[in-house]
């Protein structure tokens, strides 16, 4: 066989090979297009429903484009009192609580991560126990009412306050990303435990720092449940608990008047947006640092 | 597991060279400091002998303990809000009420009775198997699916859109619980945009019985199967090229190669999901069903840990009974999680512990 045969030999395989390749290429892109419009949609139909009139809401007509644009809605939205507090509640709530949440979990992250800590063979087991077997709802309550946090707003900050699951995601990110070598180096010089951490340590979690920051205060944000089972004062609700009697209120009642009806059912779907924008204004900020070895780590 | 991302951030910072002028020096002086430590014992003598483990771990102790420090608030923090609910289970055999000390001078025992009223309950089988039917129908389709989106983003050659598609794909999952019942009922729901297209005859998703589930599970993977699929898609990116390129040289196609080089790799990462998820398979959060059930659906929605919201809490509640109900629950987890471990012990050779 000579060498031009070959060639020829070569461009026929590599047609064949691309043709069944190009099949599945454009199934799989088409695909993960479908999933994409699957998830695009109902955020942008939320989003057309709330400047859109909402008489043609209720209708139906708008499902593609905005109808008789309005941003009544946000106007309505921003004149009620209890939408205001309830966003500084959070805010309050998810800015505290986190700091909370981080000052618990790097230091022991951290500490985990290390072979050398006392009583390691105890901790450990101590804390993966906690992943998979819980008191249960009722005595977490009866806990927190004897620690005085039944209808407190403090229990919006202090409950959840250490994730074990976050905890060894931030221990294998220590385990793997801190080397040794500096380590040894600063031990030399005279630092600490302390001095090492705050120094040498502290400086090279940034992002798995970020990620703690995006997930605690996502979950500090997303919050509705915590208000209701310790039955917190409807002042100190967060925005989710506002938000979830403002959506069931106005739901189905026939009482209220056909205006008064649209005008709630705009407001529905305006607070949805105020409440989730914030959340993904924050989460591409931080989606860079979702590096393998931050999430991964969380396993074993 | 490599990482690329993070080991190039981290020794852009380090301080290399001054690192490598002091190396042998560095490793002369610990040493020095080490083994000072460990057996220099406090008359002065030079102790010749072998530092027995006590010795040793009483001199790292000694120079290494403020380390524990760091996790104690941690620890404090579990002891009380995980432990104490622990040793709060007792309420399961008291009659106690809301405020009570869980055990005091006035407490009450009434000893198994609480879980007869519960497994007494005309509804109790109804709660179970719905309970059990929810996690299940959802580990059947949601376990699959973020496999499947990983595999396909993962084959994906254009980097760019794979990146957009990711970031698209996570992004749902940070939507709160509220809002996603709220979108729902927006678009399933009485005078839903679904509603109204078809017809305006007025579907009422939300009060039937047969459309809680797949509302619930249909949503659920809705928000989350890209989220799942980053652990397999971490998993993925840890897989040799040379692979790729032996399988192409053998006349692998790209859909061939997912079963041949793909597939295997994320192998183990599937079994141990697989282990999880079947652990949890009686544990869905009564979180997102407490805003989905009505009246109408509660014959399907009304799980165990719904039970233990809307019977166990307030003043009206049974606290009993809920950390009863509750307690059963979570015993059928950890025995699930149990078996789930063992048989892919025996099966795979592969175990969380």
């Amino acid at each position: 066989m000579d060498g031009k045969e070959l060639k020829a030999l070569k461009k026929k395989n590599k047609i064949k090979e691309s043709k069944t390749d190009y099949v599945y290429y454009s199934i799989c892109g088409v695909i993960l297009l479908l999933l994409a419009v699957i998830i695009i949609y109902p955020l942008y139909y939320i989003v057309i429903a709330s400047v859109s009139d909402p008489s043609a809401v209720v209708n139906g007509e708008v499902w593609l484009y905005p109808i008789k644009m309005t941003f009544s809605g946000y106007a309505n939205l921003f004149n009620r009192s209890d939408v205001w507090q309830g966003y500084f509640n959070t805010l309050v709530y998810t800015v505290v609580g986190t700091v909370f949440n981080i000052v618990l979990t790097i230091p022991a992250g951290w500490a985990l991560s290390r072979d050398y800590l006392p009583f390691r063979k105890v901790i450990m087991p101590l804390l993966i126990i906690t992943m998979f077997f819980g008191g249960g709802l009722v005595p977490y309550i009866a806990v927190c009412t004897a620690l005085g946090l039944y209808q407190s707003p403090f229990i919006m900050i202090i409950g959840g306050g250490v994730s074990v699951y976050n905890v060894f995601m931030c221990k294998s990110f220590f385990q793997t990303n801190v080397p040794k070598e500096v380590l040894e180096a600063a031990q030399i010089d005279g630092a600490g435990e302390v001095r090492t951490f705050f120094d040498i340590v502290l400086p090279l979690a940034k992002s798995i720092i970020s990620v703690m920051i995006l997930f605690y205060a996502v979950g500090h944000w997303n919050n509705y449940i915590d208000a209701l089972i310790f039955q917190v004062e409807p002042d100190y609700w967060p925005l989710q608990t506002v938000l979830k009697a403002l959506l069931e209120t106005s739901a189905g009642e026939g009482e209220v008047a056909a205006e008064q009806f649209l005008i709630a059912k705009q407001v529905q779907f305006t607070s949805i947006i105020i409440a989730t924008v914030p959340i993904l204004i924050l989460y591409p900020m931080i989606e860079k640092h979702f590096g393998q070895g931050v999430l991964v780590g969380s396993f074993k | 597991m490599k990482n690329n991302f993070e080991g190039a951030t981290m020794t852009a910072e380090m301080p290399t060279a001054q690192l490598s002028e002091n190396d042998i020096l560095i490793e002369q002086a610990y040493e020095a400091l080490a083994g000072e430590a460990v057996s220099a014992p406090e008359n002065g003598v030079v102790n010749n002998k072998k530092p027995s483990k006590w010795e040793k771990w009483k001199a790292n102790f000694k120079r290494r303990g403020w380390i524990l420090l760091f996790i104690l608030p941690a620890l404090i923090y579990v002891i009380i809000f995980c432990y104490a609910p622990m040793y709060g289970i007792l309420i399961a055999f008291q009659d106690y009420g809301h405020g009570d000390p869980i055990v005091g001078q006035d407490t009450v025992w009434v000893g198994w009775e609480n879980f007869n009223m519960f497994f007494s309950d005309p509804n109790f089988w109804n709660y179970f198997t719905n309970t059990f039917l929810l996690c299940f129908f959802g580990f059947i389709i949601g376990f699959p699916l973020p496999i499947i989106v990983a595999l396909l983003l993962n084959s994906l050659r254009a980097k760019k859109v794979k990146k957009g598609l990711q970031i698209l794909y996570y992004a749902p999952h940070f939507i709160s619980l509220v809002v996603m019942v709220g979108m729902l009922k927006m678009i399933f729901g009485s005078d839903g945009l679904l509603d109204k297209i078809a017809g305006g005859n007025g579907l009422e998703l939300f009060l039937k019985p047969e459309a809680f589930r797949p509302l619930f599970i249909f949503s659920g993977n809705w928000q989350d199967f890209g989220w799942s699929a980053i652990i397999y898609l971490a998993a993925l990116s840890g897989v040799d090229p040379a692979l790729h390129e032996a399988a192409k040289v053998d006349g692998a196609s790209r859909f061939r190669r997912i079963f041949s080089v793909d597939l295997p790799a994320i192998a183990p990462t599937i079994v141990m999901l697989m282990i999880l998820s079947i652990g949890n398979l009686m544990s869905c959060g009564y979180e997102k069903v407490i805003l989905m059930q009505t009246d109408g659906n509660r014959l399907t929605s009304e799980i165990i840990s719904t039970f233990v919201y809307n019977f166990g809490l307030g003043n009206d509640g049974n606290p009993g009974l809920g950390t009863a109900a509750g307690l059963f629950n979570s015993v059928i987890n950890v025995a699930l999680l149990v078996i789930a471990n063992f048989t892919s012990k025996k099966l795979a050779n592969q175990s969380m512990w």
